[in-house]
């Protein structure tokens, strides 16, 4: 009986396309907006990513990575002494300009590393040697960095060759690849010192403190020790990306936004096929009522109704995530908008659109168990 | 024609081989909007003959009939099918009991769209859990009996009205139900093709161990009764049969 129940549905071309095409748009929706939301989202925690460290220190106000309040000289030893800290190193981060090939002014995402350790230093190197930014006035250029620092110029910059930042002569020794930031500033890194050197002189310049445990303890417990010991924050990776989320979920209007349009995907979704669906069972209510009357059981009814429902729910869900899965290989590579789709978002998505179909079956499955086998006899 | 054979029995004691309906009561409504469709209706069936039951609009022939295959809950009486006393049962018995042995033949044929023949007639088998293989297989046998050879794969309108009847008295037929009920099987035919149909009935009314009801307003199908069964009112108002419908029926040529 449920292949008939599938037969009899997809006899009906217009109901089927309308509530496949319904659910295929309500599930795209709803995977593409969540899969931007949640690259948009990832943006904001880029420098957790490109630079990795195990315990980040920061001013006792900070609450999210993007956030600097400076921190006085003497807090790096204040960490260092808090005892589990195997090693603490000073770290600068700032919005810089930086002169383009062609004269014009480029804004910079300026990181200064500990010239020693280098702790902090971006993950993938694609030429040249990070040590070398020990020499006097070095740095590693992104490849964002080195195409947009070379207008004008026809080729992106590369090892050897110079710019200006806040007029101070910056010589390329390495090409890295970094996330991209949310920003949108393209990351230049250099030591800590040379960082001093091209910032504009401030009185505290000292934006984070980078931290490892000793071997044997784990970074909560060093984070824990340093918020107690020294009345700075401190975040363990993972704990700084929550908190740097949990801050835009509060402190912007992005996730509503984002929430709108998704809420508003499964209302359509709701809508189009609840409206369809019943509109076919109420189209088939002599049939079903005849198969009542000839001994099907109100379960087997029903039964075949949800797996009327779920059936183009599947589909729908198929196609609308394959449609977001072809957006998304189309952006990557552009990189604009952002874009990820995690396994949760999609089995979020396949569960919303099981509860539309649900729904709408339900409404079918009510007029169904109501319906008078007896009915069949009046004409 | 030659009929599906014997379905097993129904499961209860037979104390009677047909239909009985003692005192049959029906409201519709509640307060002053209540009407009696069936004021105490006494009726019964034999197997192996063809009854028509006939009488005014709105005398409770379809309600009558409702209640003889249990797709109607009534207020009062008794109602017995082949030796099943229906009061007794629960909602699901009686769904089982009209899966197993009760055929439906509508006035309007009420036959799927978008299922092919075959598979139409085939529902109740399936729905007696036969194998889709089987149930298709037996449904396209009885099709080539009743004159629908080589369609099978055809969808209901595709076919003209008389063929369409056919095709609902296959499916009514296909599981060998003991009791076959018609409400109106040839109002929505022309003449000639009503006699068809009312031709198939009868052969299929005259195998031993079933019977068939059918509710009917038109005179033209009077001749093929075996018992006519006439109704006013609510109540059955008379029963003819043998040389007292035989005078009755010549009173209506
Ligand atoms: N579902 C219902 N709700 C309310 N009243 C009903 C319902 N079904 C039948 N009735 C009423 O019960 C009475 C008997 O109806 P029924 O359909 O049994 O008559 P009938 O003899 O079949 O008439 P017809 O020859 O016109 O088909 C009528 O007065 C009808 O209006
Ligand atoms: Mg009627």
């Amino acid at each position: 009986m449920y292949r008939l129940a599938l037969l009899m549905l997809l006899g009906d071309r217009s109901k089927y396309l309308m509530l496949v095409g319904g659910l295929t748009f309500s599930a795209l929706l709803m995977t593409q907006q969540t899969a931007v939301f949640q690259g948009l989202l990832s943006w904001t925690t880029s420098h957790l990513r490109n630079m990795r460290a195990s315990v980040w220190v920061v001013e006792a106000r900070v609450e999210q990575v993007n956030e600097t309040k400076a921190l006085r000289d003497t807090d790096v030893n204040r960490v260092r002494s808090v005892r589990g800290v195997d090693y603490a190193v000073p770290m600068f981060q700032g919005v810089l300009k930086a002169r383009a090939s062609d004269g014009s002014d480029k804004q910079i995402q300026l990181i200064g590393l500990h010239g020693g350790s280098l702790v902090g230093r971006p993950p993938v190197v694609l030429r040249g040697r990070l040590e070398d930014l020990r020499l006097a006035n070095t740095v590693v250029l992104d490849e964002v960095s080195a195409e947009r620092l070379a207008a004008g110029r026809g080729r992106p910059l590369d090892i050897g060759d110079s710019f200006e930042i806040n007029d101070r002569e910056a010589r390329v020794v390495a090409i890295c690849r970094t996330e991209r930031h949310f920003f949108g500033y393209p990351y230049v890194f250099c030591s800590y010192d040379q960082a001093l050197q091209f910032a504009p002189r401030q009185r505290k310049m000292l934006s984070m403190i980078l931290a490892e445990p000793k071997p044997g303890i784990t970074p909560e417990k060093i984070a824990e020790s340093i918020r107690r010991e020294t009345g700075l924050n401190a975040y363990t990776t993972p704990e700084f990306e929550r908190a740097t989320n949990a801050w835009i979920w509060k402190n912007t209007g992005i996730p509503a936004s984002f929430m709108t349009t998704i809420i508003l995907g499964f209302v359509v979704g709701v809508a189009i096929a609840g409206q369809t669906f019943y509109s076919f069972v109420l189209e088939n209510l002599r049939h079903l009522g005849a198969l009542k009357a000839m001994g099907a059981s109100n379960r087997l009814l029903s039964g075949m109704l949800m797996f009327q429902a779920l059936t183009v729910g599947l589909i729908g869900y198929g196609i609308g995530l394959g449609l977001t899965a072809v957006f998304g290989l189309a952006v990557l590579p552009i990189g604009q908008p952002p874009f990820l789709l995690q396994p949760s978002s999609m089995v979020r998505t396949l569960v919303a659109i099981l509860i539309i179909c649900t729904l709408a079956a339900l409404f079918g499955i009510r007029k169904v168990a109501k319906l008078e086998p007896a009915v069949v006899f009046r004409g | 024609m030659t009929l599906p054979s014997e379905s097993p029995s129904i499961a209860a004691p037979t104390t009677t081989n047909g239909i009985v309906t003692r005192g049959v009561v029906k409201s519709f409504g509640v307060g002053d909007a209540k009407t009696f469709a069936l004021k105490g209706a006494d009726f019964s069936a034999s197997e192996g003959e063809l009854h028509l039951v006939v009488g005014p609009s709105g005398c409770g022939k379809t309600t009558l009939l409702s209640v003889i295959a249990g797709t109607l809950v009534w207020d009062e009486g008794e109602v017995e099918v082949f030796g099943t006393r229906l009061n007794g049962l629960d909602k699901g018995s009686i769904t089982e009991f009209r899966r197993r042995h009760i055929g439906f033949i509508f006035q309007q044929f009420n036959l799927i769209p978008t299922l092919t023949l075959v598979e139409n007639v085939s529902v109740p088998l399936l729905l007696n859990g036969v194998s889709r293989r089987e149930a298709e297989s037996r449904s396209a046998e009885l099709l080539g009996r009743l004159g629908l050879g080589g369609r099978e794969r055809k969808r209901p309108t595709q076919l003209s009205g008389g063929q369409q009847q056919r095709v609902a008295i296959a499916r009514a037929l296909v599981h060998q139900p003991r009791l076959v009920i018609c409400d109106e099987p040839t109002s929505a035919l022309d003449r000639e093709t009503g006699h068809q149909i009312m031709d198939l009935l009868a052969g299929v009314a005259r195998a031993p161990g079933r019977a068939v009801i059918i509710v009917t307003h038109d005179p033209r199908t009077y001749a093929y009764a075996d018992r006519l069964t006439s109704m006013e009112d609510g109540r059955v108002s008379g029963v003819r049969h043998g040389a007292e419908l035989k005078e009755f029926l010549s009173n209506h040529r």
